[in-house]
């Protein structure tokens, strides 16, 4: 790995500050352009770029695949829970406006967040999982062929 | 309908995409470039659904009443020569509170239900993908007719060897 | 407007030379890096439509996501497409025109381009527009169309990206070996190594062997990775 000298050292500068400017996307996706989707895929490129510059072993220590696996199925449960918690509050499938009592607006704002979270999570993680399925899996040809 | 092809030559031109992808997916024999295809295909039908939304002389959907503004500084130069155009520019950048309904935007519907289609088309794009690794491992060969005439050995002569 | 009107001529034409440009071109790679060509000038474009949040999200998925999974794919599959024999690409040369044209035919029913009173443009639109400021009180309409107004179209969309992860790893396997152990149920291998048509073939000489015990196959897949991933950063 020792070539990639000024890779190395321009992607570990560039990670964090992707994975910062997908929280960024995630949360002022109110007020500008964003939301879940694509602060996840931002998040996933993140990694991506760590896993084709380390290595796909040190991508997989940094994220486990158990994370992700739980992760994938997490935000899907995250995003139907809403839903389920404004049942028992007395709303309709995923109606926002019964989740504060009495500020139909603010309940609307914490549930597109929490929704929004859960869509974070989900494509996020699934956008790893399929990367790291794909990047483990042995080539059947030889290198030579490029 | 000459005359409505060269006026309205944006839905022209996404059809001459949409064709061309349409004619990568019929044609070609490599799986890859078949997907590569469908995807140039799908990224064109999001062109063309966008399209229909805008709205000549409007912003971006996001709305500039409350001060917050994420999109004034896009759309100014876009003055339309239509009838609507008073209601774009000049008293969007007067109208200070309340008065929403007097900016122009493009409609938010095909944005919203293209944001989505276009994260579950690399979710399936991603189960194609699999799938042509997994027929290369079995196969040795991701063209179309190598694997038909390999099936069709087979199932002639109960083996391919 | 006139400056709009030239870039969008702009993107148009940059977009039928890419698509172009895939038909004709024989390499998988330079077909798949195309294809995050064609993918990064329509994010371009959706920003000249007003669409920010489409251009968003193509930017970062089809430009960005999308081309590295297909490189990803590419490495495991083939590099070169061979040549379609001319007399295979009539038939579907035909079928396309045809269906170019009956579209075209109907683009004379089409709305003007950026009609604000066309009928797509008029009424559940509008009406988003309308009520988003007092109902939700948020300024990005499409965020507050997608995650409340639509919520449960989301979550269709959420579950189809959930199914279509664990389609992938039920069909490679999140470590990569789906497909590569072979059940022995009492002594008896219930599957084939590999369909009849792939025996001809010379396996490659680290390629996990039809009996080898998943410790094996582990040990084979640790070892081969460096050489892997150099060339995967690489080219990059």
């Amino acid at each position: 790995m020792t070539p990639h000298v000024i890779l190395r050292i321009i992607a570990k500068f560039l990670i964090p500050l992707i994975a910062l400017f997908a929280f960024y996307v995630q949360f002022h996706g109110d007020f500008g352009p964003g939301g879940g989707f694509q602060a996840g895929v931002i998040l996933a490129a993140s990694v991506i770029l760590y896993a084709l510059i380390f290595g796909l072993e040190a991508a997989k220590e940094a994220i486990p695949p158990s994370w992700v696996r739980i992760g994938m199925s997490l935000g899907v449960l995250l995003y139907g829970g809403t839903g389920v918690v404004t049942w028992m509050l007395g709303g309709e499938f995923l109606n926002y406006s019964v989740l504060i009592d009495g500020y139909p607006a603010k309940g609307q704002h914490y549930g597109i967040i929490a929704v929004e979270l859960g869509v974070l999570l989900a494509v996020a993680s699934v956008m790893l999982a399929i990367f790291y399925a794909f990047g483990s899996r042995q080539p059947d040809l030889s290198e030579e062929d490029w | 309908m000459i005359s409505a092809v060269f006026e309205n030559y944006h839905y022209s031109v996404v059809i001459i995409l949409m064709m061309t992808g349409l004619y990568v997916v019929f044609s070609s024999r490599n799986l890859i470039k078949k997907l590569v295809g469908l995807s140039v295909f799908q990224t064109s039908v999001f062109l063309l659904y966008i399209t229909i939304g805008k709205v000549a002389g409007g912003q971006p959907p996001i709305l500039v009443d409350d001060g917050h503004g994420g999109g004034h500084g896009d759309g100014k130069d876009h003055h339309a020569e239509v009838a609507t155009n008073l209601l774009a520019g000049g008293e969007a950048k007067v109208g200070g509170a309340q008065h929403s309904a007097e900016v122009l935007y493009s409609n938010p519907l095909p944005h919203v239900l293209i944001l989505t289609a276009i994260v579950v088309g690399v979710a399936t794009l991603a189960i194609g993908l699999a799938l042509v690794v997994r027929i290369r491992e079995v196969y040795g060969s991701i063209e179309e007719d190598v694997i038909a005439d390999l099936d069709h050995r087979y199932n002639l002569e109960g083996t391919a060897d | 407007m006139a400056s709009t009107i030239l870039l969008d001529i702009g993107f148009m034409a940059m977009l039928v030379v890419v698509a172009f440009a895939i038909v004709r071109l024989r390499s998988l790679f330079a077909i798949v890096m195309l294809q995050g060509v064609y993918s990064l000038v329509s994010a371009a474009w959706f920003v000249s439509l007003d669409a920010v949040d489409v251009a968003f999200t193509e930017a970062a998925v089809g430009a960005g996501v999308s081309t590295v999974l297909m490189l990803a794919a590419m490495l495991l599959a083939d590099r070169e497409s061979r040549p379609v024999p001319l007399g295979r690409q009539i038939g579907p040369l035909l079928i396309v025109v045809f269906a170019g044209l009956a579209m075209f035919y109907a683009v004379g029913d089409m709305p003007a381009y950026g009609d604000a009173h066309s009928p797509a443009n008029s009424y559940v639109g509008h009406d988003y527009l309308d009520r988003t400021a007092e109902e939700i009180h948020i300024p990005n309409v499409v965020t507050a169309v997608l995650a409340s107004y639509r919520g449960y179209d989301t979550f269709g969309e959420a579950v189809v990206v959930f199914a279509a992860g664990l389609g992938v790893l039920l069909l490679l396997g999140l470590n990569g070996n789906a497909g590569r152990w072979r059940a022995k149920p009492n002594g008896v291998r219930v599957s084939k190594q590999a369909a009849p048509a792939a025996r001809k073939r010379p396996l490659p000489a680290d390629a996990p062997q039809p009996m080898s015990a998943p410790a094996a196959t582990i040990m084979t897949t640790r070892a081969k990775k460096p050489a892997a991933k150099k060339k995967k950063g690489g080219s990059s």
